[in-house]
């Protein structure tokens, strides 16, 4: 009951199927790491997890502790408790970060009920502590002229906010960014926990090098190819993703 | 000409404004408009015979003047005037107490919670239900300084020595065909007297609200902030949805002598069948600074352009303006400043939203003469669209001659893409969360300036109307 279960899924984006047949187990308390060559389907799974509407589930199912997801709308899911990290966040001209994090706490709340605001910046300034942030951070205009150090900060301090129970972290190109990559590690180090299962996708190497996943999953053209300990993560490193083509090839 | 409005897919008032209580009016001028109507109405207000000649001029002006479609929306053309109601009332004398209001119209107010905010922050109320106000009075406080706030019949006959020193003169009847309109019609709306060296601390608030159906509202108010003295107005406007055209068409004429402030405040909520067409111009002397925040949401049609003429040295003109046209409405707003002595400024910023079919367009003129030396002129523009068949057009009019003064200008458009819409859905929000938290973000740094109770209203009204335009 405890897990994330993502069984057999099949996703197509502009009628090209992407995903086919994926299946993956993420139970809570570990962190699995994705790792693939580019447009293998990593950004897509996340995408269809979180229900963005150009991504159509052509088969399969996707159990959140036993319940599928598949038809709530994205605003149920993130409140039903699944969070995803963007690879490239929106920004929201005029809205600061502390206001937005309140707006989706408030979301959580039942009708009539109000946040209490010096609890919650009691809590929000708890969180940027324990994560290293600064305080004037969250006066600012959410990701509005944010470089990628910072646009990771918001989102990993939107994670520690909302306290999901699963969250996926789409850091496909975060590796090119090493502020980047020491945000995103810093912050999945810090907050994990026997109550959140983290998926962490990822298309370079080096990303684990700062976090040490329990699982490491090797996708090629829309499914896992091959699973392992997180020294699979070191081995694809040392022969490349042609390795991973020619394994998928001989399995195929 | 029909006078059936389309029916917008939704009615943004519904929460708020949209309720009525059956007519009881005393006082009915009927359909139509001629010289009866004007009669009946100086009759009825028991008007001198200057006025009464004043507003026969106005109609013959009103009746000359074609309707500006050259430039302006030809929807204007829907509107019937022969089937409109120019006078309804229940009696012409306010109450002073809300114990002696009419029950149906203190309902109507309480449930608008006018009552509850003059207690709370007012130092002033007036509230106008269809032509009359039914209630008005001032703080005793504010009274004993010497500040006079009554509506514009009262004002007429009990302070003649200023009422007419300034009627009339800072819009003249002739500026529009819709201004002689008012100028042949007017009933209701504030007259304002504040002495030299007055501040009145609190602001003064008048409440428009119209009830009856195929009807025309015509207020007319007239604030004069004397020598030093500063006052702050608020006007708030509702109206029941009717499947049928109501029309609201106002003048407003602000005086500031020298070295008075005056901030005049709106937020207007209009029912989607009323032509919102109102006429709002300020002077302001020597070293006098008049600021307009229009927030525009709602109505049919509304078109208004507050205007400053910056007549003294140093004289300082401010239009902050919101305009939020949803499906079927078109929000038609500008702003006008007028340089008219050395070392004047002026800044307008201009915040449009545009959802769906929904249309704004943004005109402006800012005019400085070539032999003025030192004036300032800051415009900017800017408009969000939601969805795509929004549509937005901005028409800056920018008039500046020699090399002594200086302008600025910028616009942008932006749009709520389905990308922030999905951002902020993963983190919880529902889909009309999503578009008000942007619109809110959108206006954010303009109503950080606006006291804190109009931004909250604002906040309201900008979630309902999103709640409204979802799925």
């Amino acid at each position: 009951m405890n897990t994330l279960d993502i069984r057999n899924l099949s996703v197509r984006v502009a009628g090209n199927e992407i995903l086919k047949n994926f299946s993956l187990t993420i139970p809570k308390g570990e962190v699995h790491a994705i790792m693939g060559p580019n447009g293998t389907g990593k950004s897509t799974l996340a995408k269809a997890l979180a229900g963005h509407e150009d991504y159509e589930i052509t088969g399969g199912d996707v159990l959140l502790d036993g319940t599928s997801i598949l038809e709530l709308e994205p605003d149920e899911r993130s409140r039903s408790g699944l969070f995803m990290a963007f690879q490239y966040p929106s920004e929201i001209p005029g809205v600061s970060i502390a206001n937005f994090i309140r707006a989706a706490l408030q979301a959580r709340l039942a009708e009539g009920e109000e946040l209490e605001a010096t609890k919650y910046y009691k809590r929000l300034y708890e969180k940027m502590d324990l994560l290293s942030i600064d305080r004037k951070f969250t006066a600012r205009s959410v990701n509005e002229g944010f470089s990628g150090g910072e646009k990771k900060r918001c989102e990993i301090l939107q994670l520690a906010m909302l306290e999901p129970k699963y969250a996926i972290l789409d850091e496909t190109d975060s590796g090119l960014d090493i502020d980047a990559l020491k945000v995103v590690a810093h912050g999945v180090n810090t907050l994990r926990s026997q109550n959140m299962g983290v998926l962490l996708i990822t298309h370079y190497q080096r990303l684990l090098n700062y976090i040490v996943p329990d699982r490491v999953h090797v996708m090629y053209d829309g499914r896992i190819v091959k699973s392992g300990p997180k020294e699979l993560a070191l081995e694809l490193e040392a022969n490349g993703y042609e390795w991973v083509r020619d394994h998928a090839t001989a399995t195929a | 000409m029909s006078t059936t409005a389309p029916t917008p897919s939704f009615d943004l008032n519904r929460d708020i404004g949209d309720f009525s209580y059956p007519e009881s009016h005393k006082f009915d001028a009927g359909a139509g408009l001629s010289e009866r109507t004007i009669d009946y109405i100086c009759d009825v207000k028991g008007e001198d015979d200057w006025i009464r000649a004043f507003r026969k001029k106005a109609l013959q002006v009103f009746l000359s003047k074609p309707l500006p479609t050259h430039w302006a929306s030809r929807d204007l053309e829907t509107i019937n005037f022969d089937k409109i109601r120019y006078y309804l009332s229940s009696g012409q004398q306010p109450k002073r107490t809300w114990n002696e209001v009419p029950d149906d119209i203190k309902q109507t107010f309480e449930r608008l919670g006018i009552p509850e905010n003059e207690r709370k922050f007012l130092a002033g109320v007036e509230a106008q239900f269809d032509s009359e106000a039914a209630y008005s009075n001032i703080k005793e406080a504010v009274g004993k300084q010497g500040v006079i706030f009554v509506g514009s019949t009262e004002g007429l006959m009990k302070h003649p020595e200023i009422f007419r020193k300034f009627f009339g003169k800072v819009i003249p009847t002739g500026d529009n065909k819709f201004s002689a309109l008012n100028s042949a019609v007017f009933s209701g709306g504030s007259f304002i007297y504040v002495p030299p060296g007055v501040k009145v601390k609190h602001p003064l608030q008048a409440y428009f609200r119209i009830n009856a159906e195929n009807f025309g509202q015509f207020e007319r108010t007239l604030i004069i902030a004397d020598e030093g003295s500063e006052v702050t107005y608020m006007e708030g406007c509702t109206a029941p949805k009717f499947g049928t055209a109501t029309l609201h068409s106002a003048v407003v004429e602000l005086v500031a002598l020298k070295g008075a402030k005056i901030e005049y405040i709106t937020v207007q909520n209009w029912s989607a069948n009323v032509f919102n067409l109102v006429t709002k111009r300020a002077m302001a002397e020597e070293e006098a600074v008049v600021k307009w925040i229009d927030c525009n949401i709602g109505s049919r049609l509304t078109m208004k352009y507050p205007g400053v003429v910056l007549k003294g040295r140093k004289a300082r003109g401010e239009v902050l303006s919101i305009a939020l046209a949803n499906d079927g409405q078109h929000q038609d707003t500008g702003a006008k400043m007028i340089h008219a002595a050395d070392e004047t400024t002026s800044n307008i910023i201009s915040k449009s939203i545009s959802i769906g079919q929904g249309r704004s367009s943004y005109r402006g003129m800012v005019h400085i003469p070539k032999h003025l030396s030192g004036c300032k002129n800051n415009t900017e523009c800017d408009a969000l669209l939601i969805n795509t068949n929004s549509r937005t057009d901005t028409y800056p009019a920018i008039t500046v001659r020699g090399n002594r003064n200086s302008v600025q200008h910028e616009a942008s458009v932006s749009k709520v893409s389905a990308d922030q819409i999905f951002y902020m859905q993963q983190r919880g929000l529902s889909e009309a969360e999503a578009m008000s938290l942007s619109v809110n973000g959108f206006v954010n740094d303009l109503t950080r300036q606006f006291p804190m109770e109009y931004s909250v209203e604002l906040k309201r009204l900008i979630d309902l109307e999103m709640e409204g335009s979802v799925g």
